[in-house]
């Protein structure tokens, strides 16, 4: 049983929903998403979703495109990402799942990228452009290394695909929450409960949430429905706020407010 | 030589798109039941007789085809290699480039899935201008994609596309050129994908974008073919285009595309020169990877990132290519060369001086590498080159180059 795994049962016997926070690796500085990680895990994250930035985001809203793009001005890369992530397996063994686009991952190499990747510790994977037809390639390679790649499913993914999708799944399954892009919303779909019911009667693997969801309200309102709720845009902008300012670059006082964010968070989904 | 010259058959990709290890479908999940709606309207659509007469229909009464064949007798002559150049003028179409022929395909098939909303992306304006055009052909409401840069270089077209009815809608992320459009297009169709129709300007996105390009473009093909039999006998030696994401090119070439016989040239822009951080020859530099939907020739960096394209042809400047050019290339089917900033210009320059043709300077690209056939083919050899478009709107761009005012 991987991390994911193990966190999720653990919750489960609680009757918690998981709360996965997401923020864009080496924004503004790896320094800083190091201090970030460990901060959100202190204060009840219970897996992080950190993202590698690519050139063309297309599933990313204004937000965490912005957030792509200062990491990678900041020079972000790959290699950068793999030492990022073993320097906070040093330091905290929460679940981390890897949110980024393909053509970083076949240009590294699919087994190549997997290997180091789990090497570092990684947990998992979140590819937005790489539907199950084309998976089959990254899903044999996470399979050689134990990494769990996380499938999604759209409101409009028909029952058909929905059941294809569930199977090739590992870890949990991504439930996108709206059609569109991320970005948080200032109100959510009223469908969005009845589409996770859906998904969760073909699957007995943990189904979260995401795409939109930004205060703990929404969150309160879909922990019922959902095995985990995943907030990122969010937490981008809080980020950019604290940490982007010219005059005030963030210290101790930031990072302590991202963590009263994910706190209360946290606390909306017991 | 590498090109087949056996057991030639049409390139067509496997039910997932894939031609060879390029093509796919690559896209967020959202958009999946839509790319799978398309492929089975499209599929039904491409059998039915009704479709193809009005396709056909509006091709010849609206766009104009078919479009000439001309002789260039004074551009062989001025050349000076001993062979015959024809020009299939695509420039002469309504609207002033091949882009239409596309859009009045898509828009018809839009039509059919009861879309009531289109957008579309544009580089130079020219897609988005034939994309405008038949939505008002059919009362369809139209949103145009175009990088913050492009809407002040062409800034006619902008104007052009609201005069047809159509808003556009200024992109201010990453490099504000095509390939960002491209981002906020695809954006925009995951998040109304029920009432809008995506019409993609050319041969690239995930299939069955590639494929539905093409052939709703291989109608150049096909009339030349028929055109250059009448006046020659026969077919060409040598079939010239210029390739961005190479609409044009497959357009062309995929009718000639089981002829053994026949040398398919597509010629990429070197901007300042291959070496230089500032071209778009795909092809010609760049490694296999995805983007917007799809495998094939990229221009990236060590890490995967996309890097920028340049081209004094803002057409062709985009970092990737279609998926079937890049099986092209691979399987020796086409050869790819590439054609620099200055030599695009000169071309410019003799295609209007030798014929009175303004070329856009997408396809003068086409027209400066005739140079390089000189003293390479038999004298009398026929070559066939794609006028994909008018030089209207460069005019303004040209003058200022040649006036000293801007350096290439």
């Amino acid at each position: 049983m991987n991390r994911i795994e193990k966190v999720f049962k653990k919750l489960e016997k609680r009757g918690e929903t998981a709360l996965i926070p997401f923020i864009t690796a080496g924004d503004p500085s790896i320094e800083v998403t190091k201090g970030l990680v460990l901060e959100m895990a202190k204060r009840g994250a219970d897996i992080i979703e950190l993202g590698l930035a690519f050139s063309d985001p297309l599933a990313d809203g204004p937000t965490i495109q912005a957030a792509s793009f200062r990491a990678l001005e900041a020079g972000m890369n790959t290699e950068k990402y793999f030492s990022l992530v073993a320097s906070i397996r040093k330091e905290s063994d929460i679940p981390l799942v890897l949110m980024g686009y393909y053509n970083p991952v076949l240009r590294y190499g699919l087994e190549a990228f997997a290997r180091d990747a789990a090497e570092a510790g990684i947990d998992g994977t979140i590819i937005p452009d790489l539907p199950l037809e084309e998976a089959g390639p990254w899903i044999k390679a996470c399979n050689t290394y134990s990494l769990s790649n996380i499938l999604l499913v759209a409101p409009n993914t028909p029952q058909e695909r929905i059941k294809k999708i569930v199977r090739a799944s590992k870890g949990f399954i991504y439930y996108v929450s709206v059609l569109g892009i991320t970005g948080a919303r200032t109100s959510l779909p009223p469908q969005v409960a009845e589409g996770l019911e859906k998904v969760k009667s073909f699957t007995r693997k943990p189904v979260a949430v995401g795409f939109g969801i930004s205060r703990p309200d929404q969150v309160k309102a879909l922990s019922s429905s959902s095995d985990g709720i995943i907030v990122g845009s969010a937490i981008v902008r809080l980020v950019e706020k604290e940490f982007s300012g010219k005059d005030d670059p963030g210290g101790p006082k930031s990072y302590q407010r991202i963590g009263d964010f994910v706190e209360s968070l946290k606390k909306a989904t017991v | 030589m590498k090109r087949q010259t056996k057991n030639l058959k049409a390139s067509n990709p496997d039910r997932h798109g894939h031609f060879g290890i390029f093509g796919g479908r690559f896209v967020p999940e959202t958009l999946m039941p839509a790319i799978l709606e398309l492929q089975k309207a499209y599929s039904k659509a491409r059998r039915d007789s009704s479709f193809k007469g009005q396709f056909q229909q509006i091709l010849k009464d609206y766009v104009g085809r078919p479009t000439p064949l001309y002789e260039a007798k004074r551009l062989s002559d001025a050349l000076g290699g001993g062979f015959r150049v024809f020009l299939k003028r695509e420039d002469l179409t309504h609207t002033g480039a091949h882009k239409i022929n596309n859009t009045i395909g898509q828009i018809l098939l839009a039509k059919r899935m009861g879309k009531r909303r289109i957008i579309a992306e544009t580089g130079a304006g020219q897609h988005g201008v034939a994309t405008a055009t038949a939505a008002a052909l059919m009362g369809l409401q139209c949103e145009v994609y175009m990088g913050r840069k492009d809407t002040v270089r062409q800034a006619m077209n902008v104007f052009r596309m609201e005069l047809t009815g159509a808003k556009v809608i200024p992109v201010d992320s990453g490099t504000k050129t095509l390939k960002d459009a491209i981002n906020e297009a695809i954006r925009d169709w995951v998040a109304n994908v029920s009432d809008t129709h995506y019409i993609i300007g050319s041969v690239v996105g995930p299939h069955p974008y590639p494929v539905m390009v093409r052939d709703f473009q291989s109608v150049i093909g096909k009339e030349a073919k028929a055109q250059l039999k009448k006046v020659t006998g026969g077919l060409p030696d040598v079939v010239v285009a210029c390739v961005g994401g190479g609409s044009n090119a497959m357009g062309i070439f995929y009718p000639f595309s089981t002829e053994p016989s026949v040398r398919l040239v597509g010629v990429e822009a070197a901007g300042k020169g291959t070496d230089t951080e500032y071209h778009s020859a795909t092809l010609t530099c760049g490694d296999p990877g995805v983007l917007h939907g799809t495998m094939s020739y990229l221009l990236q960096d060590k890490w995967g990132q996309i890097k920028g394209a340049h081209s004094v042809a803002p057409g062709l400047d985009y970092p990737g290519v279609g998926p079937e050019h890049s099986y092209f290339k691979d399987s020796g089917r086409a050869e790819y060369h590439t054609i620099d900033d200055k030599e695009a210009l000169e071309g410019f320059q003799l295609l209007s001086e030798t014929e009175g043709i303004i070329p856009a300077l997408e396809s003068a690209h086409a027209i400066a590498w005739l140079k390089r056939l000189v003293g390479k083919i038999r004298k009398g050899s026929i070559v066939l080159v794609n006028l994909s478009g008018r030089g209207d709107k460069d005019v303004e761009v040209v003058r200022e180059i040649f006036m000293g005012g801007t350096t290439v």
